[in-house]
């Protein structure tokens, strides 16, 4: 149980990566969704959907991966969390639901094809929202006594959790503009530029706002970020972050085209690595550790030989689907 | 106005709705997935336009039966936390596994081969293009596999101990993914689902041939959905059968509930056709019963004593009148099927499979039989298991999250509200594409003048020739 890396670390390290690889998945294809109302109906929406549809399901898989692998392996931080968070886990699901189906059904109907657009945007907000505030409420602490939640139905709703709840909406617009910069040519991407430009001020501001509220959340927050010596490593968190910020933005001056995605997932990735800081070792912020939480060593160590395999295998077949669809997407297919 | 009593109740109803809705898909997308896979298999091997047409005309309908899939799928594995979270705490370490292996094998499999089954006609050759098609369809199974197995450790737990904490600790894998009734649940399940889309495929073939006898396509995808009916149907009555001594030797409550047996018979039991069961007073009233039966049935003798539900504490009692009745329901379709199977046997023999018009208007009829069988089955399954969730050794009253009866109403209607809104939108395009004849030349989901996607602007893949690949075929 001392050493630095037995099996509940590193099955928390294996939920951090499905997590972060969620993010870098299906954050964008969310963010085309946020997005989606600014482009015009016809050929910039087509476009805009096309790039993302053959591989929304994929993406949305982490999320099951993040989902079920906490359940297997950190069971009682599942049975906290989540009836700690009923409303926007709900609210995600439902969300989700209207923006999934989407994808197939505004070419079905052709007559509702508006509506099947608007679930599509509402649908990716309120399922962003509902992560972000299901991050802050976790991250702003939930009431525990013995093996349950113990608090009341609205506790996840603050000041704090609907900030990071925009932020994260601007996260992934962010993320979706800046990958129908990378995919697409002509209005689209023109517009997609512009529409980053101002994103990425909005998204530095929040990530600011977010990381000055955070310590101040709990004084072990405080101790974690601040307590020497650590503050030599933890110091190095806020530095990047200001460097990749400024690197995107001069990217997006200079209109590159793959380096503002590329830096916008630096900038997740920071984030998360900053969250670690704050939250590690507990996964339920100073309620209950990794190791209280962890599943039985037996649970752990069949699911470490298979997640060993066949998380490279997922992520070589995952790589050459979006190889077969590389490139710019176009949309003028019915012609 | 509420209490906890009612938040559990609602927390089962919700789980009872969402779980059936959910399964409504994956029982017709993992037969359809399979008979794609035959479709494309086909026109591969014999080069005949026919096996295309109807592989594209299938695949716009499976597009959207799997989407539906998905997105229903997604709520379940959140579910067992919001609703259930004792049982994900404590049963958590065994269950949460196999669904963990479940995504790892089966759903990343099936996601990421999706869209190059889907889309990707115009980009790969055709043999990868084939071995996508086979990836979802055996990514499919495998999903099957492992949800499967976690349902059926719930209901015949082995292989664990228990801890002081209350949770399950696996010992054995081996022993729990291969637990007693996994086997028969597996096989039952998968020729059910077979058995659906054989059924759907069967009563759309139906329709086209009542309007149309001549149409080849409609002729062929018929005569495939009769021959595996006829297969299939009758193994699926041996297989349950087999599924239900099982069961006898391990959850015996829960086939005293299918029976209707409330009291014991010492020296034969009937077998109870049909009649009201009567929870509080313990018995079956009106009872249409054959005597000694039940006995043969079950014990394979006339006279074999069979034990009824007061050998059982009544606190362990299922609630009697839902099994028996779902149970019929699933028998009585079965038998359907059976008979509809003998009949397009009779008429292949005859030569008038196509002519047939009885027999089309049954086909028809039978349609949707599938999914009410299999919601049925699983009814059965589920509410003969209670009031356990692990069975014997955790109750669904202590499963449940600490939850208030108005957050899970809220949620529940919600649910309602949505399900019906968009899974009925998306059952109506399923019709409307149903209702289209098959016919030559047929686009697949990424052509057609209402779906104007993903083929034209994009680089075109420089490996392929265009001559080899799908779309450039038709
Ligand atoms: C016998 C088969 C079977 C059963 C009993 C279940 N499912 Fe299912 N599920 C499938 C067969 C399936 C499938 C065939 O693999 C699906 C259907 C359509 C699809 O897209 O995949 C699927 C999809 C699906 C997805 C979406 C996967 C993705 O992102 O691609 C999730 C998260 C679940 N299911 C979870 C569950 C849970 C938690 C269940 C039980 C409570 C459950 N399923 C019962
Ligand atoms: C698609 C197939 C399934 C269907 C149609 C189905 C149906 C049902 C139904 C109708 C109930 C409610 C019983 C009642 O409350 O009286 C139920 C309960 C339950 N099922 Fe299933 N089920 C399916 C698969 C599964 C699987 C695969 C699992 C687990 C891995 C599972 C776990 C549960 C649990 C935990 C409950 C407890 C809640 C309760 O008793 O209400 N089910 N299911
Ligand atoms: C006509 C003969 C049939 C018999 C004797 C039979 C028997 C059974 C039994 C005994 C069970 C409950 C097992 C348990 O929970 O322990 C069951 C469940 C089930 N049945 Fe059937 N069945 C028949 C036909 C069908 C048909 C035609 C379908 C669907 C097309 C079907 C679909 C299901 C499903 C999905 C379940 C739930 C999963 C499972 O427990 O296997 N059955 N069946």
């Amino acid at each position: 149980m001392t050493t630095l890396l037995d099996l509940p670390t590193l099955w928390a390290f294996v939920i951090a990566f499905a997590v972060f690889a969620y993010v870098v998945m299906d954050g964008f294809d969310l963010g085309i969704g946020i997005l989606f109302p600014v482009f015009a109906p016809g050929p910039e929406r087509d476009s805009a959907m096309n790039s993302v549809a053959p591989v929304w399901d994929g993406n949305e898989t982490w999320l099951v991966l993040g989902g079920g692998g906490l359940m297997a392996a950190f069971p009682l931080a599942y049975a906290i969390i989540l009836p700690a968070l009923y409303a926007p886990i709900i609210a995600m699901v439902l969300a989700l639901i209207f923006r999934g189906v989407a994808f197939e059904f505004r070419w079905r109907d052709p007559g509702h094809r508006r509506y099947w657009d608007f679930a599509f945007t509402t649908g990716s907000i309120v399922a962003t929202l509902a992560q972000g505030i299901t991050l802050g409420a976790l991250l702003q602490g939930i009431v525990v006594e013995g093996r349950s939640y113990a608090g009341g139905w609205w506790d996840w709703l603050t000041p704090f959790s609907l900030l990071v709840g925009v932020s994260l909406v601007f996260g992934y617009a962010l993320l979706g503009a800046t990958w129908l910069v990378m995919k697409t040519e002509g209005a689209v991407q023109n517009h997609s530029f512009r529409l980053a430009g101002k994103l990425a001020i909005a998204l530095i501001a929040c990530i600011g706002l977010v990381s000055v509220a955070t310590p101040f959340l709990s004084g072990a927050y405080y101790e974690r970020w601040f307590a020497w010596p650590q503050v030599l490593f933890t110091a190095q968190v806020p530095l990047l972050v200001g460097l990749c910020s400024g690197t995107l933005l001069v990217s997006l001056m200079r209109r590159w085209e793959y380096w503002p995605f590329l830096l916008t997932l630096g900038l997740f990735a920071l984030c998360l690595l900053g969250l670690g800081v704050s939250m590690f070792p507990y996964v339920v912020p100073n309620a209950v550790t990794i190791h209280q939480a962890a599943a039985p060593h037996s649970s752990l160590q069949f699911m470490l030989v298979g997640a060993s395999v066949l998380i490279p295998i997922i992520l070589a077949y995952t790589g050459y689907s979006y190889w077969v669809f590389r490139g710019k997407t176009g949309h003028e297919g019915y012609h | 106005m509420f209490d906890q009593f009612d938040a559990l109740l609602l927390a089962r109803f919700q789980f009872a709705f969402t779980i059936s809705f959910h399964f409504i898909f994956p029982s017709f997308s993992i037969g359809l997935a399979s008979y794609l896979a035959v479709l494309e298999g086909l026109w591969l091997w014999t080069g005949r336009e026919v096996y295309l047409n109807l592989f594209k005309y299938w695949l716009k309908i499976f597009a959207l039966a799997f989407a539906m899939g998905v997105v229903s799928g997604i709520v379940m594995s959140y579910q067992f936390g919001t609703n259930w979270a004792v049982f994900s705490d404590k049963a958590g370490p065994i269950v949460g596994p196999l669904m963990a292996y479940e995504v790892l094998t089966a759903f990343f499999l099936e996601a990421g081969f999706l869209g190059i089954m889907l889309f990707g006609m115009g980009r790969v050759g055709r043999r990868l293009h084939f071995a996508a098609t086979l990836a979802v369809a055996i990514g499919t199974c495998i999903s099957a596999f492992w949800i499967l197995s976690a349902n059926s450790w719930m209901q015949t737990p082995v292989g664990h101990t228990i801890n002081e904490a209350g949770q399950f600790v696996p010992e054995d894998w081996w022993t729990i993914v291969f637990n007693p009734s996994f086997p028969y649940r597996l096989v039952h399940t998968v020729l059910a689902s077979y058995l659906t889309t054989g059924l759907v495929v069967g009563g759309v073939g139906a329709w086209h041939l009542l309007r149309e006898r001549t149409n080849k396509g409609a002729q062929v995808m018929f005569s495939m959905a009769m021959g595996m009916i006829a297969v299939v149907a009758p193994l699926q009555i041996f297989v349950g059968d087999m599924h239900g001594l099982n069961t006898l030797e391990h959850q015996p409550a829960k086939v005293m509930a299918m029976e209707g047996h409330f009291e014991s018979h010492p020296d034969g039991a009937p077998l109870i056709l049909f009649g009201i069961p009567d929870q509080e007073a313990g018995t079956v009233r009106y009872a249409v019963e054959i005597p000694k039966v039940g006995s043969l049935i079950l014990k394979h003798d006339l006279n074999a004593p069979v034990d009824g539900l007061d050998t059982f504490d009544r606190a362990n009692w299922p609630y009697v009148p839902v099994v028996f009745w779902s149970f019929r329901i699933m028998v009585g379709l079965g038998t359907l099927m059976l008979g509809l199977g003998v009949l397009s046997l009779w008429a292949r023999f005859r030569g008038q499979l196509y002519d047939w018009r009885p027999l089309h208007w049954l086909a028809l009829a039978m349609g949707p039989a599938g999914f009410v069988a299999v919601i049925a089955g699983w009814v059965t399954t589920e509410v003969g298991r209670q009031p356990f969730t692990v069975y014997g050794l955790l109750r669904t009253a202590e499963s449940v999250s600490p939850l208030e009866a108005p957050a899970v109403a809220a949620s529940l209607l919600t649910f309602i509200v949505v399900y019906f809104i968009v899974f009925g939108a998306g059952t109506g395009y399923i019709l409307k594409l149903m209702s289209k004849p098959p016919q030559s030349g047929e686009t697949g989901p990424e052509e057609g003048p209402d779906h104007p996607i993903r083929t034209a602007g994009i680089t075109p893949a420089p490996a392929v020739d265009p001559d080899r690949t799908l779309g450039a075929e038709a």
